[in-house]
C-alpha cells in the first residue's frame, strides 16, 4: 500500500517537548514533565498517517509542536515547502507566518474550535483575509467553494455556529482548514467527539478530500479501528515516545512491539468466542515526569529481559518502512489481529 | 451565488442571530434586571436634569425655616385641579422651645408646571425653568415638599443635586478602575509567568487591607483647603484604587480561559497577528463580561462614597452627596425630632438594589453559549 518512491513531505526528528513543573512562590522548576520525548517520524506526500497511543500519551503535543502551535524544546520539524525544506522549530512566531498555510489543523472539539462570535464566512475566510486575499468577492466566491465541498450548503456561510451541530461544525473546522490549499493537514483526534453515526461521514469525508485535493494527512487518534479505516501507516506511542511504526496492514497482522500487540487485543471485537484471548496490561501507565529506567514499556512488558530496565532501546527499521523500538523485536513473534 | 431570500422563520432568526442579539433575548427573560434598568434609567435622568428637578436653590440658607417637616401640595382647590401649597407660619413652643410650624390656609401660593425659579446653568447656557414652580413668592420660602435640613435648605431639591453627585462619582470611579482594572488584569493574564504574580500577589495584598481605614487615612490626607471639585476627583482616585483589583481579576480570568480555546489556537495558525487575535478574537468574548462587571461595580462605588461622605472623609459641605446629606441623620435627636432627614436612604438603598438586579441580570445574560 505505500508507495516509497514519494517524496518525504515532513520529517520530524528527535522532537522533545518538556513542560516545566513549577512549585512554590518564586516558580522553582523541580521536574519536567516529558510529554514529547524523542519522537522521529515521517510522512510521505499524499498519504495518511495515524499517530495512536492511549491518552495523555503526548499524541496531541506532538501535533501541537508539528504546526508549531507549541514550541518544541528540542529536535527538528523539516517540512518541505514548493521552494525548498525548512525546519520550523526554531523558528520565532513571527518568522513562521508565511510556513504557516502549508500546514494546517483540524481540532478535536468542535465546540470550542470556532469562534462563536464570527459568521461561517468569517471563520472560514479568516485565514485567506490575513494571507494576503483582501478581495470580500474573491472570498464569498472561496468561502462557498468549500462549503459546498464539505458537504455545507453555501447559503450557510451568514449563519453563526451556534446553529449547527458537532459533525456540521467539525465540517466547518475542516472547511477552514482548506482555506489555503495546504499541503499537510493534521488532524488531531478530529472524530473522537462525535457521535459514531457521525465519525463515519467525517472520515469518509477526509478520505474523499484526500483523493480529491492530494492531501497529506497526519491523523491522531486513539481508536485503532478507525485507524484502520483510514490510513496507509500507524505510528504508535507510549509515554512521549513512538514504540512502532508500520504499514497498517503489517501492524495489525504482524507487531513486532509488545506495546502494539497489547493495544491490538485491546480492540473490542464483535465476536463473543474470542472473549478468554483478551490480553490485559498490568501496572499503570507510566508518569511521564517520571519515567522508568530503560525501556518506558519495561514494567508492564511481559517479555521484558534484565536488558530492557536498564538500556533504552534505539529505533531500528526491522523491514521496510517498519520501525520498532524494541530489544527483542527481532526474536519475538507477537499475535496480531485477523484481517475482518 | 444564490442566497434564500424566504420570509425567515423562527429557526432562521436563531442561525442569524448576533453574539449581542443572543444576550439581548436572554437579557428580556429576566424581569427583574429588566426592572432594575428602567429604575437605573430614570435616576441617571434625576442626576442629567437635577436642576430642572430641583425648585430651590440647594444652597439658599434660611435658619428661620430651619427643620421643617415635609410640607405636601393641595392638588385642588374648590374641586379644580390648581395645586397650590399654603403659606406657613413658625413660632417657638413656649414650654419646650422647640420651634413649631403652624400651617397658614388664609396664604396660598399657586404652583406652576415649568415656571420660572432660581438661575441654573447647562452646557453654558442659562436656564431658570423647573418642573414646579411657585407663583408669588420664591419657592425657598414656601415649597418644601420633603422638609428642611437645619439651616433651613430644602431637602427635595438637595437630593436631586446629591444624586448627581453620588451616582456621577460611582461611573467615573468604576470608569477609572475599568482602565486600570483592563489593563493589568490585561497584562497579567495575557503574558503570565512571574509578571501575573506579582500584579496577583499585589492585588491580594491590596484587598486584604481594610477599607474603611484606608479611605479613613487617605480621606483624612486630603488637604481642607481643596475645593469641591478637587475632592470629588480626589474621591473618585480613592475609590478605584481599591475597585480595579475585581475587574483586573475578571479581565486576567478571561484572558487565562480565553488562551486555551481552540479558535484561538485557530486564529493562530491561519496566520493572524497578535493584535487581531485579541482584538479579533478575545475582546469581543470578554466584552460582555467586562460589561457586567462593571455593572456590579458601580454601586460598591456609590455604597463606598456614601460610607465615607457620612463619616465626613468623603466629600464635605457645600458639597452635596448622599452621604453628605445623610451626615445630618448622624445622631438620635434629629432622628427622634425630624425623621425627614433620613429620606436620601431610600434613594441610596433603590438604586443598589437596581443596579444589582441589572448587574446580575447582564452577567447571566453575558455568556449566551455557555
Amino acid at each position: 500500500m505505500t508507495d516509497q518512491s514519494k517524496e518525504i513531505l515532513l520529517d520530524v526528528r528527535n522532537l522533545r517537548k518538556y513542560f516545566p513543573i513549577q512549585k512554590g512562590f518564586l516558580r522553582r522548576v523541580v521536574g519536567h514533565v516529558r510529554a514529547v520525548d524523542d519522537v522521529t517520524l515521517y510522512v510521505r506526500r499524499g498519504e495518511t498517517l495515524s499517530l495512536v497511543g492511549e491518552s495523555g500519551c503526548g499524541k496531541t503535543t506532538t501535533a501541537r509542536c508539528i504546526v508549531r502551535a507549541l514550541k518544541p524544546t528540542s529536535g527538528q520539524i523539516l517540512l518541505r515547502g514548493p521552494d525548498g525544506v525548512v525546519d520550523l522549530a526554531p523558528l520565532p512566531k513571527r518568522q513562521l507566518r508565511p510556513w504557516r498555510r502549508h500546514m494546517q489543523m483540524i481540532f478535536q472539539d468542535p465546540y470550542s474550535s470556532l469562534n462563536p462570535r464570527m459568521t461561517l464566512f468569517d471563520i472560514v475566510s479568516e485565514p485567506m483575509l490575513v494571507n494576503g486575499i483582501k478581495d470580500r468577492q474573491t472570498r464569498m466566491d472561496r468561502v462557498a467553494e468549500l462549503l459546498q465541498l464539505v458537504g455545507l450548503r453555501p447559503e450557510y456561510m451568514r449563519r453563526f455556529p451556534h446553529a449547527f451541530s458537532g459533525g456540521e461544525r467539525q465540517r466547518i473546522g475542516i472547511a477552514r482548514a482548506l482555506a489555503l490549499n495546504p499541503s499537510l493537514v493534521i488532524a488531531d483526534e478530529p472524530v473522537s467527539a462525535l457521535d459514531v453515526s457521525v465519525q463515519a461521514q467525517i472520515l469518509n469525508l477526509l478520505l474523499d478530500l484526500q483523493a480529491q485535493l492530494g492531501l497529506t494527512l497526519l491523523f491522531v487518534a486513539h481508536d485503532l479501528s478507525v485507524v484502520k479505516h483510514i490510513s496507509e501507516r500507524v505510528a504508535v506511542m507510549y509515554v512521549g515516545r513512538i514504540v512502532e511504526t508500520a504499514p497498517t496492514p503489517t501492524l495489525f497482522a504482524a507487531p513486532k512491539h509488545p506495546y502494539t500487540e497489547a493495544l491490538l487485543a485491546a480492540v473490542p471485537k464483535p465476536d463473543p468466542d474470542l472473549k478468554g484471548q483478551r490480553m490485559l496490561l498490568e501496572g499503570e501507565v507510566a508518569d511521564p515526569a517520571n519515567p522508568p529506567s530503560g525501556c518506558y514499556f519495561h514494567p508492564r512488558c511481559r517479555y521484558a529481559l534484565d536488558l530492557c530496565r536498564t538500556v533504552t532501546p534505539q529505533q531500528e527499521e526491522v523491514a521496510a518502512d517498519h520501525f520498532v523500538s524494541c530489544h527483542r523485536a527481532r526474536e519475538l513473534t507477537l499475535r496480531g489481529v485477523k484481517r475482518t | 451565488m444564490a442566497i434564500q431570500t424566504q420570509q425567515p422563520d423562527a429557526e432562521e432568526r436563531i442561525s442569524l442571530a448576533t453574539q449581542w442579539q443572543l444576550i439581548w433575548w436572554r437579557f428580556r427573560k429576566h424581569t427583574l434586571a429588566q426592572i432594575g434598568a428602567v429604575i437605573v434609567i430614570l435616576f441617571y435622568l434625576v442626576a442629567l436634569l437635577a436642576d430642572f428637578l430641583a425648585y430651590s436653590d440647594p444652597t439658599y440658607v434660611e435658619a428661620q425655616r430651619s427643620l421643617l417637616p415635609p410640607h405636601g401640595i393641595q392638588w385642588f382647590d374648590d374641586g379644580k385641579f390648581a395645586p397650590f401649597v399654603y403659606g406657613l407660619k413658625g413660632t417657638r413652643d413656649p414650654v419646650t422651645f422647640k420651634r413649631v410650624y403652624v400651617t397658614d390656609t388664609s396664604q396660598k401660593y399657586p404652583l406652576r408646571f415649568f415656571g420660572k425659579g432660581f438661575e441654573w446653568k447647562f452646557l453654558g447656557f442659562k436656564f431658570d425653568r423647573h418642573l414646579l414652580a411657585v407663583e408669588g413668592a420664591p419657592a425657598e420660602e414656601v415649597l418644601f415638599l420633603l422638609g428642611t435640613d437645619s439651616l433651613g435648605r430644602d431637602l427635595w431639591s438637595r437630593l436631586m443635586y446629591a444624586t448627581r453627585t453620588s451616582l456621577t462619582i460611582g461611573l467615573l470611579g468604576v470608569t477609572l478602575s475599568l482602565f486600570l482594572g483592563i489593563l493589568l488584569g490585561g497584562i497579567s493574564g495575557y503574558y503570565g509567568g512571574p509578571l501575573d504574580t506579582f500584579i496577583q500577589r499585589v492585588i491580594e495584598v491590596i484587598r486584604s487591607i481594610p477599607t474603611i481605614p484606608l479611605w479613613m487615612g487617605l480621606g483624612a490626607a486630603l488637604p481642607r483647603e481643596w475645593s469641591v471639585t478637587q475632592v470629588y476627583f480626589a474621591i473618585t482616585v480613592i475609590l478605584s484604587l481599591i475597585g480595579w483589583t475585581e475587574l483586573a481579576r475578571v479581565v486576567r480570568g478571561r484572558f487565562l480561559s480565553l488562551r486555551e480555546e481552540d479558535y484561538i489556537t485557530a486564529a493562530e495558525l491561519a496566520g493572524c497577528s497578535q493584535l487581531r487575535i485579541i482584538f479579533r478574537h478575545m475582546v469581543p468574548s470578554f466584552l460582555s463580561h467586562i460589561i457586567a462587571a462593571t455593572t456590579l461595580a458601580i454601586p460598591a462605588m456609590i455604597i463606598s462614597e456614601t460610607a465615607l461622605s457620612f463619616l465626613g472623609l468623603g466629600l464635605r459641605p457645600p458639597a452635596v452627596s448622599w452621604g453628605v446629606l445623610l451626615q445630618d441623620a448622624q445622631n438620635v435627636q434629629s432622628l427622634a425630632i425630624s425623621p425627614w432627614l433620613v429620606i436620601p436612604t431610600i434613594p441610596v438603598i433603590v438604586v443598589i438594589l437596581s443596579l444589582n438586579f441589572l448587574g446580575d441580570g447582564l452577567r447571566d445574560a453575558a455568556d449566551p453559549y455557555g
